[in-house]
């Protein structure tokens, strides 16, 4: 039933279905306040809990489920008893691979505590392990522990696991624990020491995405769980959920952190993507990457198109996942040919083009050994965030059968659409920010932000990426907040102005009504992708940026105060709105400040065409004062000694690597 | 001119000014003869594409269907079999072709 059909069935329109209190506030009062409940979320909040912090934990939707919660089937980098690889080894791939541009710091504090970590949560419920013997015999299973591998069959330090069992499982053990739940709080702002940017952390504002109320919730620690940016460039007025890479992350965490004089970095990265629109279920085709490594492909006449390696030499099936001699391990994300796995022909598009393989290309898993295919599709395609239902399920409802039927890939020649390897879209106008390794919040061996009292985890760290990653640093800083938390004698005190101020700023777009132009939050939003995409696409200078900046700053001020919200759900589109608006200032303004041109970050200027000058081999910061732009600098390798480091700040911490070690 | 035809087909019906619905405009589809209006569906939605009916115990209503992120988590939790279902928009449908016989079908 849609609303068509409730006013058709009534004859009258429909009523918003939830109480609306716009105006009401809730105090809440705790030692640790953790900003969206993904899973660095959920782990901060377990581990403060843990240390007998009061925890409460907000999010836009209900935690069980929300941001990666729907599943995910690699658990990446992870020291553990079927393994040699090191810590430093996972650190030293992403290092080598981004060219320096990967945050060693809190990549190392997750390779440290991930098996600990990923044992946890087994604890908690998740599965991990091949405990009813499916793939005895297999080449990636451990038979010890019953631990199942991919990419690299060999050395075995990234997972395969049962991703979709994760979440709920984590969300138990915060009710468990006793963690106040707020579901559908959305934050808004965070609440500072006599309301000062760059002051102290003392909690932060939220509103009910359902009835309005505010929520001031004072937290001796804040710790913020809501993710990266995503969606400056890509947006479609009417395919807005499929065209985001995740759920809910509209930017809310670094405007807000903007706001509050947060340092950020790495701004002005990002990447070539197709156009809104083009989406095929992700991992619901059959191709050759991430969930899908190693299927076979095909051409239309049943044509093996080769598995190559870095030299060019075809790779059996056998082979796909182990090192090639003179590799030192294969790593999941990596190109470069010292950690890459086989992939497809890199003159592909030139093969098919000259008609050696006619299209479509099709992933035939039939022809793939027992283990690979029900490894694929069932494990990987299964757990993977948006197929558990959506593709497995429903491709076999639908008569899908992976062991007599092979699944069309759309890889075109042409540059579109989806999923093209072809190089004319890196310089499109389409930019995807998030995927993975982004810009966000800098942050110290405690995890902690440039202001007191306020801490990160995950995808909201800068250059933070990947499940084994959110939870592994979300169960650190919970840890390192409480004990923060637990150093302070009395609550922190709540500046009232600050508060009052953030109450109006919220429930404006209500006080409203449709205003002279009618612009409501979509085409605000279609607004702001396109000033980006024309003024900060694939080829960028500073008189283009600078028309950019004036014109996002346009959208924001004159026609963002036109913005009216009929309902609470519509406010929060509009408030996500504002905060799309103010990352796209906080890009353009980092995208200006890096005078260089740069592959890793994509980031490619004509007025500096020189890619990667060696004096340009730092991060840009970039942060609020006073209310005024501060660009900084930060060195990649601002971790310094990173075993040395992490020993001084977690000397009492016990671990599997500890007591392997000793 | 005459009219040939002077009966008016569905003389009851009420025809109402909807606008345009956005696309896609039916991410699930719930069989309301299954439903039972327990709303876990609504509690699960990570978009709140869904919203609970104002009339207690009658089935979820799609508010906002251009804002589904298509994971299914809605169907996960439904606890009725076959009472709710996510489809994937028409362009979104995948082919796949049988191994032996070469024959093309579209989930
Ligand atoms: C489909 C998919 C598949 C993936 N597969 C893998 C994989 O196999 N392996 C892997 O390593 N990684 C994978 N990833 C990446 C991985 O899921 C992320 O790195 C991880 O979820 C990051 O966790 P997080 O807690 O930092 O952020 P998220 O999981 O994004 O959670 C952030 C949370 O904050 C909430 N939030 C945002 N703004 C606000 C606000 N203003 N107020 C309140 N709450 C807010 C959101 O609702 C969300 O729940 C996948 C991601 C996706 C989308
Ligand atoms: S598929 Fe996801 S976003 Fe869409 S209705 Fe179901 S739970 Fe909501
Ligand atoms: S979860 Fe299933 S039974 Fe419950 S309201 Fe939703 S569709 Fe109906």
């Amino acid at each position: 039933m849609n609303w068509e059909d409730v006013v058709r069935e009534s004859g009258k329109p429909m009523e918003w279905p939830y109480p609306v209190r716009y105006g009401v506030v809730n105090d809440v009062d705790v030692d640790v306040v953790v900003l969206g409940g993904g899973p660095g979320g959920c782990m901060a909040a377990i581990s403060a809990a843990k240390k007998g912090c009061t925890v409460a934990l907000l999010d836009k939707a209900y935690p069980k489920r929300s941001g990666g919660g729907s599943g995910f089937d690699h658990w990446l980098n992870t020291p553990n008893p079927a393994s040699s690889i090191t810590p430093e080894d996972c650190v030293e791939w992403e290092a080598v691979t981004y060219k320096g541009y990967s945050n060693s710091l809190s990549r190392y504090i997750a390779a440290r505590e991930a098996y600990d970590t990923l044992i946890e949560i087994e604890k908690m419920g998740a599965k991990i392990r091949d405990l009813e013997d499916e793939f005895k015999g297999a080449p990636f299973r451990d038979e010890k522990t019953k631990f199942l591998f991919c990419y690299d069959y060999e050395n075995r330090f990234q997972f395969r696991v049962w991703g979709a069992t994760f979440k709920p499982a984590m969300f138990n053990e915060c009710l468990r624990l006793g963690v106040k739940v707020f579901d559908r709080v959305v934050a808004t702002s965070l609440l500072t020491e006599g309301g000062r940017q760059g002051a102290r952390v003392v909690g932060a504002t939220g509103i009910n995405m359902r009835t309005g109320e505010l929520y001031v919730f004072r937290a001796k620690a804040t710790i913020n769980a809501m993710s990266c940016h995503q969606t400056s460039w890509r947006f479609s007025t009417e395919s807005i959920g499929l065209d985001m890479f995740k759920p809910n992350i509209t930017g809310d965490g670094p405007a807000i952190m903007w706001r509050a004089g947060v340092e950020l970095a790495q701004m002005e990265r990002s990447r070539a993507a197709v156009p809104p629109g083009y989406e095929y279920p992700s991992y619901g085709t059959g191709n050759w990457w991430n969930t899908w490594h190693p299927a076979t492909m095909v051409d239309a006449n049943g044509k093996e198109v080769p598995y190559v390696d870095a030299k060019g030499n075809t790779v059996p099936v056998e082979e796909r996942c182990k090192p090639k001699p003179g590799q030192k391990f294969i790593a999941e994300r990596s190109r470069d040919p010292r950690y890459s796995k086989p992939a497809m022909p890199s003159d592909l598009a030139e093969r098919i083009r000259k008609g050696e393989f006619v299209l479509p290309l099709y992933a035939d898993l039939t022809s793939m050994p027992w283990y690979e295919r029900k490894a694929i599709w069932g494990i990987m395609v299964g757990n993977e965030g948006r197929t558990k239902i959506p593709v497995l399920v429903n491709y076999e409802a639908a008569g899908f059968n992976s062991a007599r039927d092979m699944l069309q890939n759309y890889f075109t020649v042409s540059g579109e659409p989806y999923p093209s390897m072809d190089a004319t879209l890196a310089l499109g106008p389409y930019r995807m920010e998030a995927f993975g390794n982004g810009g966000e919040v800098v942050v110290d061996w405690d995890l902690r932000t440039n202001l007191e009292g306020l801490y990160a985890v995950g995808d909201a760290i800068l250059a933070g990426n990947y499940y084994y990653h959110a939870c592994a640093t979300g169960r650190y800083a919970g840890r390192k907040a409480a004990e923060y938390a637990a150093k302070l004698s009395g609550a922190p005190l709540i500046d009232g102005a600050q508060v009052e101020n953030e109450k109006a700023r919220v429930y404006a777009p209500t006080k409203r009504r449709p205003g002279k132009d009618w612009i409501d939050w979509k085409e605000l939003r279609f607004a702001g992708a396109r000033a980006m995409q024309n003024y900060c696409g694939g080829l960028r200078n500073e008189g283009l940026m600078k028309t950019g900046l004036k014109w996002v700053r346009d959208i924001k001020e004159e026609h963002y105060p036109e913005a009216y919200a009929s309902n609470p759900h519509i406010l929060l589109r509009v408030l996500e709105t504002y905060n799309i608006l103010t990352v796209d200032e906080v890009i353009l303004q980092a995208c200006m400040a890096r005078k260089a041109s740069s592959e890793v970050l994509g980031h490619f200027r004509q007025d500096y065409p020189e890619i990667d000058p060696p004096e340009w081999r730092k991060w840009v910061t970039i942060k609020q004062a006073g209310g005024e732009t501060k660009i900084g600098e930060l060195p990649l390798d601002f971790h310094g000694d990173l075993a040395g480091n992490y020993e001084a700040h977690n000397p009492d911490y016990k671990g599997y690597l500890k007591k392997k070690r000793s | 001119m005459k009219k040939r035809e002077t009966q008016i087909d569905d003389p009851g019906q009420r025809c109402y000014a909807f606008p345009n619905k956005p696309t896609p405009s039916m991410p699930v589809v719930i069989d309301e003869t299954k439903c039972t209006g327990c709303n876990k569906c609504v509690n699960i939605c990570t978009t709140d594409v869904l919203v609970e009916n104002p009339e207690k115990g009658k089935p979820p209503i799609i508010l906002y269907p251009e804002e589904c992120w298509y994971a299914g988590c809605c169907v996960g939790e439904c606890p009725v079999p076959g009472a709710l279902t996510m489809r994937h928009p028409l362009m979104m449908r995948v082919h796949y072709k049988n191994k032996e016989t070469g024959e093309i079908k579209r989930v």
